[in-house]
């Protein structure tokens, strides 16, 4: 028996074949967020869906951040298995008290009674020249919270399937989209299904230095890899896929086999993802270590919107690449 | 009141509600009880008039000033001590307190302390009732001080818009902390701001009963019949300072006995009496009754153990059961 064809997709495709499957799968869930329904999703992620599904399942909300999601506790709490999606990182800041101070907090307040199935998803990241209000990186500050899971789909494969196991999941679940890579073309099984998020993905494996990354930023981690191996240095990529709980094993065991890690995080440096992984390889692989740990984030300033500007301001492959070469270079 | 076992029934809602209170001063004073402890004296007949509208299957979304909602609701009060003792046996195996009672079989969501942060959530449930085309009803109260925040007007408007079957209780205290409602309020009908958003909106005087029995009822009836949403206003006054760390400086002495004059409790008793539904006697037992339950609540806190240590990280991810 020859193996299903792969499907010709996009991220974006991804993105809203997942929540096909999922409104198709349980009369539970339905969609709820801003232009949605009648607009398709602001990043045409929900195209179709209203017509398909109705209005009771695909709701078009008011500009009201703080309570849809809200909403989307409470319903989960009465039996539902709502989806709220967010446009982006920056708005849930006025959705930051529903998310942190309630869904994240009812199951241990309540010792253990409640549970919050609640997912909630949105688009997180710069590189579109959306400047300082609609372009930040701060699904770190989410990773920081107990009480809350985390996740980061870089591929397209997990862009569809992590929504259905995010939907499995009896707590608060966010998943940050990479805004730019909802156009990225690829390849798709035909069997949807949902992921295991227990691991990090070892997208390419190596031996020089591990570069550690998630999101938009694991692409730009491959761009460098695949530079550095015509320099004859071979990196290890790792997809970190899940930010909160961070997969330590596989993050350490890559790190003690190459002693070297590179963190590629589009959050700004301080107090940012990129400093706790780094403060977890020291933790647990400090004497494996050939050289100090380097981190690649954004510049710590609002990002701007003038192109050169912002691409100044976000990782890049040739920033990865230097580092790379500093730390081959200097230990090697 | 033609019916002297129900007003009997509601003044020992209101006792009860009392004497938990008072106990609960005491035995923070005695720092048994600890954190943040906010008292409801004074505005007893709210939390038993409206609870005689709600139906078992119905909801309850209340504020860290919750005691008497989880109390009147069925909760029983020794797990209430238990809970604001920090102990095991409490309703949430003492990691909520005084301000975050929740459970399960009485549909009490919470004890939520932040002001108006239970509302949106409220309004979920409701949508997750018309969603499963459930007849039960939620009921959601707030400060008067819960106005001021936008998800109070971004809820009313949800609500209306997608017709949730939600009761809005505000209970209307005149002080959100120490800022008196003039000071924070452009306008002080409070009606007025529900009824903008197209909302069913009444008010009601919060110090009488049978007058918010009769004023919840109609709002409950209202919202079981018509699907739709109700906001109602109870007037109200709480003798005690806002919390345990609170000297007042906001209010005058003269202010509150004047308020006092008006003690749901006392008011209501005179009434029974004059009716000849109740006599020293009975009330004696009444109080009997209370003390013991009480007394008993207390005892159980005291002895129940306190959760383990290594428990600590418990209930932050739901424990999933062995497959």
């Amino acid at each position: 028996m020859s193996a299903p064809t792969q499907q010709q997709s996009s991220y974006r495709e991804a993105v809203r074949a997942g929540l096909h499957e999922a409104l198709q799968q349980d009369e539970r869930v339905f969609l709820m967020g801003e232009d949605v329904g009648a607009y398709g999703g602001c990043f045409a992620c929900s195209k179709g869906l209203l017509e398909e599904f109705g209005p009771e399942r695909v709701r078009d909300t008011p500009l009201s951040e703080s309570t849809f999601t809200g909403m989307g506790i409470g319903a989960a709490l009465g039996g539902m298995r709502p989806i709220v999606e967010i446009m982006t990182v920056n708005f849930s800041l006025l959705a930051l008290d529903q998310i942190v101070n309630n869904a994240a907090t009812y199951l241990h307040m309540s010792g253990g009674l409640f549970n919050v199935p609640l997912v909630i998803r949105m688009a997180t990241g710069g590189g579109k020249q959306l400047a300082a209000q609609h372009s930040h990186s701060l699904e770190g500050w989410y990773a920081h919270i107990p009480g809350l899971k985390v996740l980061a789909p870089a591929t397209l494969e997990d862009a569809r399937g992590m929504l259905l196991t995010a939907l499995e999941d009896p707590d608060p679940v966010l998943i940050f989209e990479a805004a730019v890579l909802y156009p990225m073309e690829g390849e798709l099984s035909p069997v949807i299904s949902s992921v295991s998020i227990d691991r990090a993905n070892v997208i390419r494996t190596g031996r020089d230095l591990s570069i550690i990354s998630y999101g938009a930023s694991l692409h730009k981690g491959l761009g460098a890899a695949e530079q550095l191996s015509e320099e004859g240095i071979n990196a290890e990529v790792i997809d970190l896929r899940s930010l909160r709980p961070l997969d330590d094993a596989t993050i350490i065991g890559s790190v003690k086999k190459t002693r070297r890690a590179i963190i590629v995080d589009e959050g700004w440096r301080s107090g940012s993802l990129a400093a706790e992984i780094s403060a977890r390889i020291m933790e647990q692989a400090f004497y494996e270590l050939d050289a100090p740990v380097e981190r690649i984030c954004s510049v710590e300033v609002p990002m701007p919107y003038a192109a050169h500007l912002e691409q100044a301001a976000l990782p890049q492959v040739t920033s990865i690449v230097e580092a790379a070469r500093r730390m081959v270079v200097r230990n090697g | 009141m033609s019916d002297p076992e129900h007003a009997l029934h509601l003044f020992h809602q209101m006792l009860r509600i009392r004497r938990l209170e008072e106990k609960s001063a005491e035995l923070y004073s005695a720092m048994k009880i600890r954190g943040f402890l906010h008292l409801y004296i004074g505005e007893e007949a709210v939390a038993v008039g409206v609870a005689q509208a709600l139906a078992p299957e119905d909801a309850v979304v209340a504020t860290y000033r919750e005691h008497a909602h989880a109390l009147v609701r069925g909760l029983p009060a020794k797990s209430i001590m238990a809970e604001m003792f920090g102990k095991q046996d409490g309703c949430c195996r003492g990691r909520g307190g005084s301000m975050h009672f929740f459970d399960i079989e009485t549909r009490l969501y919470g004890g939520n302390a932040i002001v108006g942060g239970g509302l949106p959530v409220a309004a979920g449930l409701g949508l997750a009732d018309k969603l499963q085309n459930n007849t039960r009803l939620t009921c959601c109260c707030f400060g008067e001080g819960a106005i001021a925040e936008g998800e109070f007007h971004e809820t009313m408007n949800l609500a209306v818009l997608w017709q949730l079957p939600v009761l809005f209780l505000c209970e209307n205290n005149l002080y959100a902390m120490g800022t008196a409602l003039e000071r924070s309020e452009s306008q002080t009908d409070l009606t007025q701001k529900a009824a903008s958003y197209g909302m069913r909106a009444a008010a009601v005087d919060g110090m009488e009963v049978l007058a918010v029995e009769a004023a919840a009822s109609e709002a409950a009836h209202f919202i079981r019949e018509k699907r739709a949403p109700c906001f109602l206003e109870c007037r109200t006054y709480r003798f005690r300072p806002h919390s345990m760390f609170d000297p007042e400086l906001y209010r005058s002495k003269e202010e509150v006995e004047t308020w006092k004059q008006r003690d749901p409790i006392l008011t209501f008793k005179t009434q029974l009496f004059d009716k000849g539904m109740l006599d020293e006697a009975r009330l004696d037992h009444l109080e009997q009754q209370v003390a013991a339950e009480i007394a008993e609540a207390v005892t159980f806190a005291e002895a129940s153990p306190l959760e383990p240590v290594d428990d600590l990280t418990r209930f932050v991810y739901s424990e999933r059961s062995p497959e």
